[in-house]
Protein backbone atom coordinates (compact mmCIF):
# COMPACT_ATOMS: atom_id res chain seq x y z
CA UNK A 1 0.00 0.00 0.00
CA UNK A 2 2.51 2.61 0.79
CA UNK A 3 4.60 1.61 -2.18
CA UNK A 4 1.28 2.31 -4.37
CA UNK A 5 0.84 5.78 -2.94
CA UNK A 6 4.25 6.67 -3.37
CA UNK A 7 4.33 5.74 -6.98
CA UNK A 8 1.14 7.21 -8.00
CA UNK A 9 1.88 10.77 -5.91
CA UNK A 10 5.52 11.22 -7.52
CA UNK A 11 3.63 10.69 -11.22
CA UNK A 12 1.24 12.90 -10.43
CA UNK A 13 3.45 15.85 -8.46
CA UNK A 14 5.88 15.95 -11.81
CA UNK A 15 3.04 14.72 -14.41
CA UNK A 16 0.28 17.36 -13.66
CA UNK A 17 2.35 20.50 -13.07
CA UNK A 18 4.11 19.98 -16.25
CA UNK A 19 1.12 19.70 -18.56
CA UNK A 20 -0.36 22.58 -17.20
CA UNK A 21 2.76 24.78 -17.68
CA UNK A 22 2.93 23.55 -20.98
CA UNK A 23 -0.24 24.55 -22.25
CA UNK A 24 -0.02 27.73 -20.50
CA UNK A 25 3.29 28.22 -22.36
CA UNK A 26 1.71 27.45 -25.55
CA UNK A 27 -1.11 29.91 -24.79
CA UNK A 28 1.28 32.84 -24.38
CA UNK A 29 3.39 31.75 -27.44
CA UNK A 30 0.50 31.56 -29.45
CA UNK A 31 -1.08 34.67 -28.14
CA UNK A 32 2.30 36.72 -28.66
CA UNK A 33 3.28 34.86 -32.00
CA UNK A 34 0.56 33.80 -34.05
CA UNK A 35 -2.94 35.94 -32.96
CA UNK A 36 -3.98 38.42 -35.87
CA UNK A 37 -5.95 40.83 -33.17
CA UNK A 38 -4.92 44.16 -34.96
CA UNK A 39 -4.10 45.59 -31.84
CA UNK A 40 -1.79 42.35 -31.10
CA UNK A 41 -0.41 42.28 -34.22
CA UNK A 42 0.79 46.04 -34.11
CA UNK A 43 2.13 45.67 -30.68
CA UNK A 44 3.86 42.35 -30.98
CA UNK A 45 5.04 43.12 -35.19
CA UNK A 46 8.84 43.67 -34.49
CA UNK A 47 9.02 41.17 -32.15
CA UNK A 48 7.30 38.19 -34.50
CA UNK A 49 9.56 39.34 -37.43
CA UNK A 50 12.77 38.86 -35.63
CA UNK A 51 11.69 35.73 -34.22
CA UNK A 52 10.52 34.12 -37.06
CA UNK A 53 6.91 33.89 -36.38
CA UNK A 54 4.88 34.11 -39.98
CA UNK A 55 3.35 37.88 -39.44
CA UNK A 56 1.95 39.19 -42.43
CA UNK B 1 -8.01 6.73 -3.40
CA UNK B 2 -8.80 9.93 -1.43
CA UNK B 3 -6.43 9.47 0.56
CA UNK B 4 -3.65 9.19 -2.41
CA UNK B 5 -4.44 12.36 -3.87
CA UNK B 6 -4.52 14.43 -0.46
CA UNK B 7 -0.80 13.25 0.03
CA UNK B 8 0.09 14.06 -3.52
CA UNK B 9 -1.68 17.60 -3.27
CA UNK B 10 1.19 19.42 -1.29
CA UNK B 11 3.98 17.90 -3.23
CA UNK B 12 2.25 18.90 -6.71
CA UNK B 13 1.14 22.39 -5.35
CA UNK B 14 5.27 22.90 -4.75
CA UNK B 15 5.95 21.25 -8.20
CA UNK B 16 3.90 23.48 -9.96
CA UNK B 17 5.07 26.73 -7.90
CA UNK B 18 8.68 25.70 -8.56
CA UNK B 19 7.99 25.23 -12.30
CA UNK B 20 5.99 28.69 -12.55
CA UNK B 21 8.54 30.80 -10.28
CA UNK B 22 11.97 29.18 -12.28
CA UNK B 23 10.39 29.92 -15.57
CA UNK B 24 9.11 33.60 -14.89
CA UNK B 25 12.34 34.43 -13.44
CA UNK B 26 14.14 32.61 -16.49
CA UNK B 27 12.09 33.98 -19.24
CA UNK B 28 12.27 37.48 -17.92
CA UNK B 29 15.73 36.99 -17.84
CA UNK B 30 16.25 35.77 -21.09
CA UNK B 31 13.72 37.90 -22.55
CA UNK B 32 15.08 41.28 -21.53
CA UNK B 33 18.85 40.34 -23.26
CA UNK B 34 17.13 39.09 -26.17
CA UNK B 35 14.90 42.26 -26.58
CA UNK B 36 17.67 44.36 -26.10
CA UNK B 37 20.32 42.54 -29.07
CA UNK B 38 17.03 42.52 -31.19
CA UNK B 39 16.90 45.85 -30.57
CA UNK B 40 20.50 46.63 -31.36
CA UNK B 41 20.64 43.88 -34.10
CA UNK B 42 17.69 43.27 -35.88
CA UNK B 43 15.62 46.51 -35.69
CA UNK B 44 17.77 48.94 -37.80
CA UNK B 45 17.24 45.68 -40.27
CA UNK B 46 13.99 45.47 -40.25
CA UNK B 47 13.82 49.55 -39.89
CA UNK B 48 15.81 49.69 -43.33
CA UNK B 49 13.62 47.42 -44.92
CA UNK B 50 10.52 49.01 -44.15
CA UNK B 51 11.11 51.52 -45.82
CA UNK B 52 11.42 50.10 -49.11
CA UNK B 53 7.62 47.84 -47.60
CA UNK B 54 6.48 51.80 -47.55
CA UNK B 55 7.55 53.00 -50.74
CA UNK B 56 10.06 56.00 -49.32
CA UNK B 57 12.82 54.44 -51.02
CA UNK B 58 12.66 52.18 -54.38
CA UNK B 59 15.11 49.40 -55.49
CA UNK B 60 16.16 49.30 -58.66
CA UNK B 61 14.38 52.26 -59.57
CA UNK B 62 16.66 54.55 -62.12
CA UNK B 63 19.08 56.33 -59.86
CA UNK B 64 21.24 54.49 -57.07
CA UNK B 65 20.04 54.30 -53.39
CA UNK B 66 22.36 54.94 -50.84
CA UNK B 67 22.81 51.48 -48.79
CA UNK B 68 23.08 53.44 -45.27
CA UNK B 69 19.75 55.60 -45.21
CA UNK B 70 18.90 57.66 -42.35
CA UNK B 71 16.58 55.58 -39.91
CA UNK B 72 13.95 56.03 -37.14
CA UNK B 73 15.49 56.21 -33.77
CA UNK B 74 14.67 54.53 -30.42
CA UNK B 75 10.80 54.95 -30.69
CA UNK B 76 9.51 54.36 -26.79
CA UNK B 77 6.37 53.13 -27.36
CA UNK B 78 7.28 50.95 -30.31
CA UNK B 79 10.50 49.84 -28.69
CA UNK B 80 8.80 49.41 -25.44
CA UNK B 81 5.77 47.34 -26.79
CA UNK B 82 8.44 44.93 -28.60
CA UNK B 83 10.38 44.61 -25.57
CA UNK B 84 7.44 43.75 -23.05
CA UNK B 85 5.94 41.48 -25.93
CA UNK B 86 9.66 39.79 -26.49
CA UNK B 87 10.20 38.93 -22.18
CA UNK B 88 6.45 37.79 -23.08
CA UNK B 89 7.39 35.37 -25.50
CA UNK B 90 10.70 33.94 -23.92
CA UNK B 91 8.25 33.54 -20.96
CA UNK B 92 5.75 30.97 -22.68
CA UNK B 93 8.88 29.11 -24.26
CA UNK B 94 10.02 29.30 -20.68
CA UNK B 95 6.72 27.89 -19.34
CA UNK B 96 7.50 24.64 -21.84
CA UNK B 97 11.41 23.91 -21.55
CA UNK B 98 10.90 24.10 -17.25
CA UNK B 99 8.05 21.71 -17.30
CA UNK B 100 9.95 19.56 -20.09
CA UNK B 101 12.98 19.66 -17.52
CA UNK B 102 11.15 18.64 -14.39
CA UNK B 103 10.04 15.61 -16.30
CA UNK B 104 13.53 15.35 -17.61
CA UNK B 105 14.23 15.39 -13.88
CA UNK B 106 12.08 12.49 -12.96
CA UNK B 107 13.13 10.14 -15.26
CA UNK B 108 16.74 10.83 -13.42
CA UNK B 109 18.53 13.54 -15.81
CA UNK B 110 20.56 15.92 -14.18
CA UNK B 111 19.30 19.73 -14.62
CA UNK B 112 21.55 22.78 -13.94
CA UNK B 113 22.72 25.81 -16.18
CA UNK B 114 25.46 23.50 -17.26
CA UNK B 115 23.06 20.82 -19.06
CA UNK B 116 20.44 23.91 -20.01
CA UNK B 117 22.94 25.13 -22.38
CA UNK B 118 21.90 21.84 -24.11
CA UNK B 119 18.06 22.04 -23.38
CA UNK B 120 18.70 25.99 -25.12
CA UNK B 121 20.37 24.56 -28.42
CA UNK B 122 17.69 21.70 -28.54
CA UNK B 123 14.69 24.71 -27.93
CA UNK B 124 16.81 26.77 -30.65
CA UNK B 125 16.36 24.36 -33.46
CA UNK B 126 12.78 23.46 -31.93
CA UNK B 127 11.40 27.05 -32.31
CA UNK B 128 13.45 28.48 -34.42
CA UNK B 129 15.90 27.08 -37.11
CA UNK B 130 13.16 24.10 -37.65
CA UNK B 131 10.43 26.31 -39.13
CA UNK B 132 12.97 28.94 -40.49
CA UNK B 133 14.98 26.42 -42.61
CA UNK B 134 12.05 26.41 -45.31
CA UNK B 135 10.11 29.86 -44.03
CA UNK B 136 13.05 32.11 -43.74
CA UNK B 137 12.52 35.22 -40.80
CA UNK B 138 11.13 37.26 -43.29
CA UNK B 139 11.75 41.56 -43.43
CA UNK B 140 8.53 43.32 -43.28
CA UNK B 141 7.47 43.68 -47.44
CA UNK B 142 8.41 40.42 -48.76
CA UNK B 143 6.24 38.20 -50.63
CA UNK B 144 4.55 34.92 -49.24
CA UNK B 145 2.00 32.44 -48.76
CA UNK B 146 -1.18 32.87 -47.28
CA UNK B 147 -0.42 33.29 -43.20
CA UNK B 148 -3.03 30.62 -42.19
CA UNK B 149 -1.52 28.39 -44.57
CA UNK B 150 2.33 29.56 -42.90
CA UNK B 151 0.97 29.68 -39.50
CA UNK B 152 -0.33 25.55 -39.74
CA UNK B 153 2.91 25.11 -41.09
CA UNK B 154 5.03 26.07 -38.45
CA UNK B 155 3.08 24.89 -35.67
CA UNK B 156 3.19 21.29 -37.24
CA UNK B 157 7.31 21.84 -37.96
CA UNK B 158 7.83 23.17 -34.51
CA UNK B 159 5.45 20.11 -33.04
CA UNK B 160 7.76 17.61 -34.57
CA UNK B 161 10.83 18.80 -34.17
CA UNK B 162 10.16 19.07 -30.10
CA UNK B 163 9.08 15.48 -30.23
CA UNK B 164 12.40 14.60 -32.38
CA UNK B 165 14.77 16.73 -30.25
CA UNK B 166 13.23 15.10 -27.06
CA UNK B 167 13.69 10.92 -28.76
CA UNK B 168 17.42 12.40 -29.67
CA UNK B 169 18.02 13.56 -26.13
CA UNK B 170 16.31 10.49 -24.31
CA UNK B 171 15.07 8.02 -26.95
CA UNK B 172 18.31 5.53 -26.72
CA UNK B 173 17.54 3.43 -29.16
CA UNK B 174 18.19 3.56 -33.40
CA UNK B 175 14.21 3.49 -33.41
CA UNK B 176 14.28 6.29 -31.51
CA UNK B 177 17.00 8.04 -33.53
CA UNK B 178 15.30 7.22 -36.67
CA UNK B 179 11.94 8.56 -36.04
CA UNK B 180 13.46 11.49 -35.07
CA UNK B 181 15.78 12.15 -38.25
CA UNK B 182 12.25 11.49 -40.25
CA UNK B 183 10.22 13.79 -38.24
CA UNK B 184 13.09 16.48 -38.81
CA UNK B 185 13.31 16.20 -42.18
CA UNK B 186 9.26 15.46 -43.33
CA UNK B 187 8.12 18.63 -42.85
CA UNK B 188 11.14 20.22 -45.26
CA UNK B 189 10.18 17.66 -47.85
CA UNK B 190 6.68 18.40 -47.94
CA UNK B 191 7.80 21.61 -48.25
CA UNK B 192 6.75 25.12 -47.03
CA UNK B 193 4.01 27.15 -48.21
CA UNK B 194 5.78 29.77 -50.55
CA UNK B 195 4.41 32.60 -52.70
CA UNK B 196 3.21 31.99 -56.02
CA UNK B 197 5.35 34.63 -57.40
CA UNK B 198 8.00 36.98 -56.52
CA UNK B 199 6.47 40.85 -55.74
CA UNK B 200 8.60 42.10 -52.58
CA UNK B 201 10.69 45.30 -53.10
CA UNK B 202 13.37 44.37 -49.94
CA UNK B 203 17.07 44.13 -51.95
CA UNK B 204 18.05 40.61 -51.49
CA UNK B 205 20.91 42.27 -49.19
CA UNK B 206 18.73 43.42 -46.76
CA UNK B 207 16.56 40.18 -46.43
CA UNK B 208 19.68 38.26 -46.14
CA UNK B 209 21.61 40.41 -43.45
CA UNK B 210 17.91 39.67 -41.58
CA UNK B 211 17.42 36.17 -41.60
CA UNK B 212 20.76 36.14 -40.37
CA UNK B 213 20.85 38.79 -37.66
CA UNK B 214 16.99 37.00 -36.92
CA UNK B 215 19.15 33.44 -36.59
CA UNK B 216 22.19 34.65 -34.54
CA UNK B 217 19.97 36.95 -31.67
CA UNK B 218 17.41 33.71 -31.52
CA UNK B 219 20.37 31.52 -31.12
CA UNK B 220 21.93 33.39 -28.34
CA UNK B 221 18.57 33.94 -26.42
CA UNK B 222 18.01 30.38 -26.64
CA UNK B 223 21.58 29.59 -24.92
CA UNK B 224 20.73 31.96 -22.12
CA UNK B 225 16.88 30.91 -21.90
CA UNK B 226 18.26 27.23 -21.66
CA UNK B 227 20.90 28.53 -18.92
CA UNK B 228 18.85 30.33 -16.72
CA UNK B 229 15.40 27.69 -16.80
CA UNK B 230 18.23 25.19 -15.63
CA UNK B 231 19.78 27.67 -12.95
CA UNK B 232 16.62 28.29 -11.85
CA UNK B 233 15.22 25.56 -11.52
CA UNK B 234 18.42 24.29 -9.52
CA UNK B 235 17.88 27.47 -7.60
CA UNK B 236 14.14 27.21 -6.74
CA UNK B 237 14.49 23.52 -5.64
CA UNK B 238 17.46 23.92 -3.31
CA UNK B 239 14.83 26.88 -1.60
CA UNK B 240 12.71 23.82 -1.12
CA UNK B 241 14.26 21.42 0.51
Amino acid sequence: MTTKTLTTSVAGTRFLPALFAVVLGLGVITLTGHVQASALHAAAHDVRHATGFPCH
Amino acid sequence: MTCVTRLAFPATKRMFSRILTSALFAGAAAGVLTALLQLLFVQPVLLHAELYESGALVHFGGAAVSAQPELPGFDAVRDGLSIVFTMLTYTGYAFVMVALMSMAEGMGQAISARSGLLWGLAGFITFHLAPGFSLAPEVPGVAAADLLERQIWWTATVATAGIAMWLLAFGGTLLSYAIAIALLLIPHLVGAPGPSSFTGPVPTEIGALFAARAFGVGLAAWTLLGCFCGYFWQAEGARDT
